[in-house]
């Protein structure tokens, strides 16, 4: 029962959200008493399901743009040769992190136009941080004695990096990366201000003709997606640290 | 054969190992004791290139141990520390296939190897190969480790207090497995410790460190009769020396002419433990048999007694 509840409910969850993109007019009674006016309860300037994937897009780029960085540099600055770089890049990409999204955007628009490249920017941006700290995490405190051991074994520092230490790390990894990709989730609606294709526009629509029914559906669906990454996410988490004799609260 | 030439090692100022030389012979056991900084852990650490000296040399069986790439060396010496060290997110089997691996051994043979090992050290390859490191018991990782240290066949094993981390029972579980596998492979081991009683049982000979300087280097029952200073002979205990001594001779060594009634003591066993157990059973001598259990004579107190002393 324990673990059959909350299965189930994730199952129920899951296909109600499906079967909300996919065919949102079965939803149409649900959201009426939403509308003034007889507004439109669905959205009805474009398909939910491509703007989903559009959406589910934009953040996969910006992701895994920001791992591919953030890794390679919480690597970098790990190494001997490295690590007088490491105070330099902990600073930039904490000032990734402190500006608004909004701010990226507002400045990447001049340079690079409207569209999808300032959003991928401002999500790539605001992915480094919790990507790099953690790896940064990982890869700092990992327990002496085993690396160590594959040292003495007569690993080059590759293979170590490889075999050793980015395996010992991957719980830790991973948990930033989650917490990445929920932020990049909820901050990719906002690029559609900048006439990116993404589930804000719906939501945006929804408050420029204050049809509430509209910003509850782009609202719901950007919802439900964080919630099932972040539980699919956490679940590899578990697995990853399971097998090395670890719990993840 | 390991010979250590003049080695020296400074940290800024700070001289960790002074001048070191010393020869250990082939398929011995050399046991490096001292007290925590003496510089005995990075005087081993030397001979497998973890740590660099400041001058002087380490040959390998007459070569340079920096003729090769620092980690081609590696995977020809075992290395086994305290804790273990076993890779947690890799399997038993996969934690002794390490070094294998790295050779570029075909699967078969490493199989092989590692099936051989797991049954060396008493673990069913079926049962434990299979499992994580955190899944056995900590006797268990340590003879997994010692697996692991000894899996590529290397000529040297060095262990830096292999076991440390373990319980009196199992402990002595443990060195008696290493003496065996020593005998069985013929390997020559160094071993860390700071633990006199662990290296007058296991080291054919002993260098005393203290202060980075290797104080003396002699078989155990030199050490124990001739300690060459004041150190040393703190190091050795003087209420247990005569213990020791007896701890290194066997019991058969010590048998007299004549019978005795009791039950017998093997002839294998230390002359220690047959003190012990005359003492214990409040009788002057215990009859003793060989290994096929024929009656070879007995053993008297007295006689032990005269063998305790002070050698001259």
């Amino acid at each position: 029962m324990k673990v059959f509840l909350p299965a189930a409910l994730r199952i129920v969850l899951l296909v109600l959200l499906v079967a909300f993109i996919v065919y949102p007019g079965w939803f149409e009674p649900l959201f009426k008493p939403l509308t003034e006016n007889n507004a439109p309860a669905i959205y009805n300037q474009g398909s939910l399901l491509s703007l989903t994937l559009q959406h589910l897009g934009t953040v996969a780029v910006a992701t895994i743009a920001a791992i591919v960085v953030a890794i390679s540099l919480a690597i970098l600055v790990t190494r001997p040769f490295g690590a007088e770089f490491l105070p330099l890049s902990r600073s930039l990409v904490n000032i990734g992190q402190t500006f608004p999204p909004v701010a990226v955007l507002a400045l990447a628009v001049p340079a690079v136009g409207f569209g999808e490249k300032p959003t991928l920017i401002a999500l790539f941006l605001y992915g480094l941080l919790p990507i790099f700290e953690n790896a940064l995490t990982g890869l700092t405190t990992l327990p002496a004695n085993v690396v160590e051991a594959a040292r003495g074994a007569g690993m080059t520092n590759r293979q170590k990096l490889l075999r050793v230490e980015l395996p010992l790390s991957l719980p830790v990894i991973l948990a930033g990366i989650r917490l990445s990709v929920v932020i990049s989730l909820a901050t990719a609606t906002i690029g559609s201000t900048v006439a990116a294709k993404t589930l804000g526009e719906v939501i945006i629509a929804g408050l420029i003709s204050n049809n509430l029914a509209f910003v509850v559906q782009g609202g719901l669906i950007v919802a439900g997606l964080a919630v099932f990454i972040y539980d699919g996410l956490m679940a590899l988490e578990r697995v990853a640290a399971r097998r090395m004799g670890q719990t993840v609260s | 054969m390991i010979e250590i030439e003049n080695i020296t090692k400074r940290y800024d100022k700070q001289t960790v190992v002074n001048d070191v030389s010393m020869v250990v012979e082939p398929r011995t056991i050399a046991a490096i004791v001292g007290t925590s900084g003496s510089g005995k852990t990075t005087l081993l650490r030397m001979i497998n290139r973890l740590v660099e000296p400041t001058s002087g040399t380490i040959k390998l069986d007459g070569v340079d141990n920096h003729s090769l790439p620092d980690y081609e060396l590696r995977r020809s010496i075992g290395y086994a520390i305290q804790g273990h060290g076993l890779f947690p997110h890799r399997t038993v089997a996969q934690n002794i296939a390490t070094v294998p691996l790295l050779l570029g051994w075909d699967r078969e043979r490493i199989d092989e190897r590692v099936d051989e090992l797991l049954k060396l050290f008493q673990l069913d390859p079926a049962d434990f190969g299979p499992r994580y490191p955190h899944e056995l018991s900590g006797g268990q990782q340590q003879r997994v480790g010692v697996a692991r240290a000894l899996a590529a066949k290397p000529n040297v094993l060095l262990m830096d207090e292999p076991f440390g981390a373990l319980d009196p029972i199992i402990r002595t579980k443990a060195q008696e497995d290493l003496l065996a596998i020593q005998k069985h492979f013929g390997t020559t081991i160094i071993l860390v410790t700071h633990d006199m009683e662990e290296a007058v049982h296991l080291g054919h000979k002993i260098a005393v460190m203290d202060g980075g300087k290797l104080v003396q280097y002699a078989r155990p029952a030199e050490i124990l009769a001739k300690p060459a200073s004041s150190f040393v002979e703190t190091l050795v205990g003087s209420s247990e020396r005569p213990f020791r001594l007896l701890s290194l001779g066997r019991v058969g060594d010590a048998v007299e002419k004549g019978s005795a009634e009791g039950e017998a003591i093997p002839a294998d066993a230390s002359q220690r433990d047959a003190l012990a157990e005359l003492l214990w059973t409040g009788k002057p001598a215990l009859p003793v048999k060989d290994t096929d259990g024929k009656a070879l004579g007995r053993v008297t107190v007295d006689g032990l007694v005269k063998l305790a002393a002070r050698p001259a």
